[in-house]
């Protein structure tokens, strides 16, 4: 596993208590799983993902993410409209660990208020945060 | 590595059976066709199961040579933990197959079958005696079929009260089968923590305990493998507040004759004959997980019961709050008569006699490994222990490397990463059929290992090296299932 | 004692690493209020001839075949057990290993778990089948419980031609949940009358054992079809395994999940228990199976094995979210059936379903020369319903008296079906045992006429 310097954390995203990352792009909302997440989880094995429509509050519960002997629920960082998943997650699971903020996204949310972004913690304070966790 | 147990095997390939065998082949002696063939609807049948034609011969070699990469206890040790992998005497198997009892039909009428129903009324009342408890159902067919059973009979009870309550306390040290067991019941369960002498302290309890709480799981002796002292006190908690205690009694095989769980307050509890009762486990099962009651549980008790009558045994059905049934018929009986017959083997003194080596094998184990291993609960232990990696931190070799290492040794591995609370634990333990040279030979073994881990890890990462087959791609196996061929 | 091995000196020496007195003082974390300190009221230890005696008394107290001609079935069957499988199945490395953890070691156990989970879905008709359950019923239960996880409906329909006993397993796994278990009634032909389904909605699945409980085959590719157009799965359930040797399996008729009892595969009757609960499904519902799974794969050196797979469904991971709390499987029965299947063979077993069939007709066609009336006229396998004269209780002691046991009595399972008897004829039966039955038969209910 990472020690707290190995791990990758952009300065672009915001990340959730549960290490969800969120990106704004425009109107839309990306989200997927940090590089700490994923890297506690190990080999990811499965990813089981949202319908496009399906509707959540912040901190619902829209996503399972499986490795070989866990299993985290993942929590939706801003509230929304799910209007697109990464469904080739469904047949290569691992793009989360390879590349947990590019091709391993997991779902794009059109917000119902843009402004609960500003809830959630900067890179630098995740870093912190698990430093402190230490 | 010379003198170890563990140097090379005999061991053959085989394909699997389909990769086997010639269309026309039978290793079955078909029985003499005695009567015509009658018309048969077509349009009812089709070509039959694809299954392979193998010869008597095909399918004998097949399975022996299959047998010949498990490991088992009559191979050698095998401490696994909460698990009492003790000796299966072999008599209890020749008994199972008897005809009478192995051909029987669990529907004849109970005055064709009162061998049967003599058994289980005697084994009902040995383990009523055992438990200090007041009545015994042994249809559940496992520890955690038992642990259902145990809900559904609380479920009742609360149900008759008029009160059904939402929660159930469960403790961070439990079975991943009892928050899911009560789960099976509509029960949420309210985790409580153990106290830094890995047992619970009753403070704890008093804390979450509420009207809205159906009552307690509590594994006794612990997972930790550490007798709950304030049991007793616990109990009047949660009975003050009209909650029951379940005790997950798996570990019973630590204090038979010492303790008696109906004189601590426990309402209900199970018992996994094969565990404590020496029944073997089959790669598995089956099992047999009768469920022990206080008189205020017994309206609710599964049917049919077993019942004597004037010195004959009868099945009643007549108990209107029963909870119904959980098996089609009366359990696992083939696994109840091997039961049977260890304990009429042992007898009372016996019995209390194999728990007092379990426990003292357990903390032989403890104090001979506790400064080779990082021993997180330094207490003394009933009939198992949990080390933990610590130790080994520093050159990278985690608890599941000594475990494969252990292989190569000729011993099967502990229990590990289990119980959770024990970051990367090591659960041994050794049951009271060990010796005291196999288990010096284990001992021996864990310290040479552990010596590998700071001369030469690689040797424990690459471990087994005398199996079967190497460490195994779990990864691939879980993203890509293959479950059939 | 012979399973103990500790010396005098063991102990002693023992005792003196761990630094306590006696045997006693490794007890001192257990309260004083909470030590029992009697003895336990047992009866004293029996030496192994003794027990021999004590034991050979029970088994000799039971009425069972060869001495009784049992022509019983309702769930559980007499078949020809091979000596070669009882042989295979006493191996002890299969016997006394655990549920396989550590995959290195437990490659016997993994490998014939793979085989059984293959040969058991072939015979179901389903993509995949998991490693076991307790019994039918159970896996009934569980299979039911999985369709409404997956449709996340609250209402299961179940046949009320399912065995008597599965039900009430059913009903009990259901009382504390919130779903709602409903019964279809059975047609004059013996079969479901699935008509009701039509005005149901919130349907979760819809339960059917075929060949059902009064032996007859169920239209299942029909029942399947009305489930589908409700959205909802079609559950398939069996009590004797062995029939899908000849007829059309589950899968191939639509059903989504199958469940039922496989101790016609070469497992003893042992008066109801351990059996095998055998279940499976289509692949998509693969991950919302309850128990152990085998999945194949490869070690470090590129070579086969074989692990428990899928283990985040299963409560040592997902705890109270599991998809069933089952730990403990029923392995070694698991094992027994695929030896039994192995050593039939897909030829023989075909043979063998083919002669159970015509020895039931057999008898069918005797009986209803002998003046009994076949209850039902819908096709059945093994077994069939009879309605014998009224007072047939009496004949029916008086057949036991001469080790014949004619069926089963339905009226305490179904009240309108009085004088009715479920019977059973698999190849253990011969001829003459049918010639025997009848003929007995016949000379009862001359004499009941003459009285």
């Amino acid at each position: 596993m990472k020690e707290i310097n190995e791990l990758n954390l952009p300065d672009d995203l915001r990340y959730a208590d549960d290490h969800e990352w969120a990106r704004v792009e425009g109107d839309k909302v990306r989200v997927g799983l940090d590089d700490y997440a994923q890297d506690q989880l190990g080999d990811i094995v499965f990813v089981e993902l949202p319908q496009v429509g399906d509707t959540f509050k912040q901190g619902g519960e829209f996503a399972t993410v499986e490795s070989v002997k866990a299993v985290v629920e993942c929590y939706l960082p801003v509230g929304g409209e799910i209007i697109a998943v990464n469904s080739a997650l469904e047949e290569s699971p691992e793009l989360i660990n390879k590349s947990s903020y590019d091709d391993g996204w997991m779902v794009d949310v059109k917000p119902t208020d843009l402004s609960e972004i500003d809830a959630l913690m900067t890179s630098d304070a995740c870093l912190e945060k698990l430093k402190g966790a230490e | 590595m010379n003198e170890s147990l563990g140097d090379t095997g005999l061991i053959l390939n085989d394909p699997l059976l389909w990769e086997k065998g010639k269309k026309g082949r039978c290793g079955f002696s078909l029985p003499r066709r005695d009567v015509e063939s009658a018309p048969l609807r077509e349009d009812l049948i089709d070509e039959g199961p694809d299954f392979p034609d193998l010869s008597e011969v095909d399918v004998v070699r097949h399975y022996t040579r299959l047998a010949q990469w498990n490991f088992g206890v009559d191979t050698g040790m095998y401490p696994l933990g909460s698990c009492t992998m003790k000796y299966n005497p072999k008599i209890n198997e020749k008994y199972a197959s008897l005809p009478g009892l192995a051909g029987a039909h669990p529907l004849m009428p109970a005055d064709l079958s009162q061998g049967a129903l003599k058994m289980m009324f005697e084994l009902e009342e040995y383990l009523t005696e055992i438990t200090g408890m007041d009545a015994t159902t042994l249809q559940p067919a496992a520890g955690a079929h038992g642990e259902f059973t145990g809900m559904l009979l609380i479920h009742a009870f609360h149900v008759r009260k008029g009160a059904s309550r939402s929660k159930i306390i469960v403790p961070d040290t439990a079975h991943g089968t009892n928050p899911a067991s009560a789960a099976l019941c509509g029960y949420r369960p309210v985790a409580v923590s153990s106290n830094e002498d890995g047992i619970l302290s009753a403070d704890a309890v008093a804390e979450v305990m509420d009207e809205d709480t159906a009552g307690i799981m509590i594994t006794n002796p612990n997972t930790l493998g550490l007798f709950e002292e304030n049991s007793k006190e616990i109990a009047e908690i949660i009975h003050a507040k009209g909650g029951l205690v379940y005790c997950d009694g798996a570990n019973m095989n630590a204090v038979m004759g010492v303790v008696k769980m109906g004189a601590i307050g426990v309402d209900v509890m199970q018992l996994n004959l094969h565990k404590t009762f020496s029944t073997p486990h089959g790669g598995g099962g089956p099992g047999s997980g009768p469920v022990c009651i206080k008189k205020h549980l017994e309206p609710f008790l599964p049917v049919p019961r077993v019942v004597r009558d004037n010195g004959t045994y009868v099945l009643a059905e007549d108990y209107p709050e029963s909870i119904g049934k959980v098996q089609a018929f009366h359990g696992a009986f083939g696994v109840m008569i091997k039961a049977y017959s260890y304990i009429r083997r042992m007898g009372p003194k016996n019995l209390n006699k194999a728990s007092q080596l379990a426990v003292l094998n357990a903390n032989y184990i403890k104090e001979r490994l506790k400064g080779t291993l990082h021993l997180p609960y330094d207490r003394p232990c009933m009939h198992e222990c949990v080390f933990s990696d610590k130790h080994q931190a520093a050159q990278k070799i985690a608890t599941m490397d000594m475990a494969k290492r252990l292989m190569d040794y000729g011993f099967h591995p502990p229990t590990v990463y289990f119980p959770l609370v024990v970051h990367g634990a090591i659960m041994v333990e050794p049951t009271e059929t060990e010796s005291k040279e196999d288990i010096d030979q284990f001992i021996d073994a864990f310290k040479a290992i552990v010596n590998e881990a700071k001369e030469d890890p690689d040797l424990l990462r690459d471990a087994p090296r005398s199996c079967k087959v190497r460490r195994l791609d779990e990864t691939t196996a879980a993203r890509k299932p293959c479950l059939a061929g | 004692m012979l399973y103990l091995p500790h010396t005098r000196e063991d102990i002693a020496s023992m005792l003196e690493t761990i630094g306590v007195d006696d045997l006693d003082g490794l007890f001192s974390t257990v309260p004083e209020d909470c030590r029992f300190t009697g003895d336990l009221n047992l009866p004293e230890a029996l030496t192994e001839w003794e027990l021999n005696d004590h034991m050979k008394a029970l088994s000799d107290s039971m009425a069972t075949f060869p001495a009784y001609k049992v022509f019983m079935g309702a769930g559980s069957y007499e078949h020809f057990i091979p000596a070669s499988v009882s042989y295979l199945l006493s191996r002890s490395e299969f016997v006394t290993s655990y549920t396989p953890y550590q995959p290195e070691m437990s490659q016997g156990t993994l490998q014939a778990i793979y085989e059984y989970q293959t040969l058991a879905a072939r015979l179901m008709g389903v993509d995949v089948a998991t490693a076991s359950h307790y019994d039918g019923a159970a896996a009934l239960a569980e299979a039911l419980l999985m369709a409404a996880r997956i449709t996340k409906r609250r209402k299961v329909v179940i046949s009320s031609l399912i065995h008597p006993l599965y039900r009430r397993v059913v009903q009990t796994y259901f009382e504390p949940t919130e779903y709602e278990v409903v019964q279809l009634p059975y047609l004059k032909s013996g079969t479901t009358d699935f008509a009701a389904l039509d005005d149901m909605d919130d349907l979760a699945a819809v339960g059917i054992q075929s060949p059902n409980f009064f032996g007859c085959i169920e239209d299942l590719q029909a029942i399947g079809e009305k489930t589908h157009d409700k959205e909802a799965l079609f559950i398939a359930s069996f009590t004797e395994a062995l029939a899908y040797g000849l007829l059309k399996n589950p899968g191939s008729q639509g059903a989504d999940i199958v469940a039922g009892e496989g101790q016609s595969l070469g497992i003893p009757r042992s008066f109801g228990g351990p059996g095998l609960g055998m279940l499976g499904s289509r692949k998509k519902f693969m991950r919302s199976l309850p128990g152990r799974l085998v999945g194949l794969t490869k070690d470090l050196d590129g070579k086969r094995g074989f692990v428990l797979t899928l283990a985040t469904r299963e409560q040592h991971i997902r705890r109270e979210k599991a998809t069933s709390n089952i730990c403990t499987n029923n392995s070694l029965c698991a094992l027994a059936a695929a030896m039994y299947m192995a050593s039939v063979g897909g030829t023989g077993i075909r043979e063998l379903a083919r002669l159970n069939y015509d020895k039931a007709e057999y008898l069918k066609a005797e009986l209803k020369k002998a003046g009994c009336i076949i209850s039902f006229d819908s096709p059945t396998f093994n077994e069939f319903v009879v309605e014998f004269p009224s007072g047939f209780e009496a004949t029916h002691r008086r057949l036991l008296e001469k080790k014949i046991v004619a069926g089963l009595c339905l009226a305490p399972y179904y009240s309108e079906l009085a004088n009715h008897y479920l019977l059973c004829v698999t190849e253990t039966i011969t001829k003459e045992d049918m010639d025997t039955l009848v003929s007995c038969l016949r000379s009862c209910f001359q004499k009941s006429k003459q009285a």
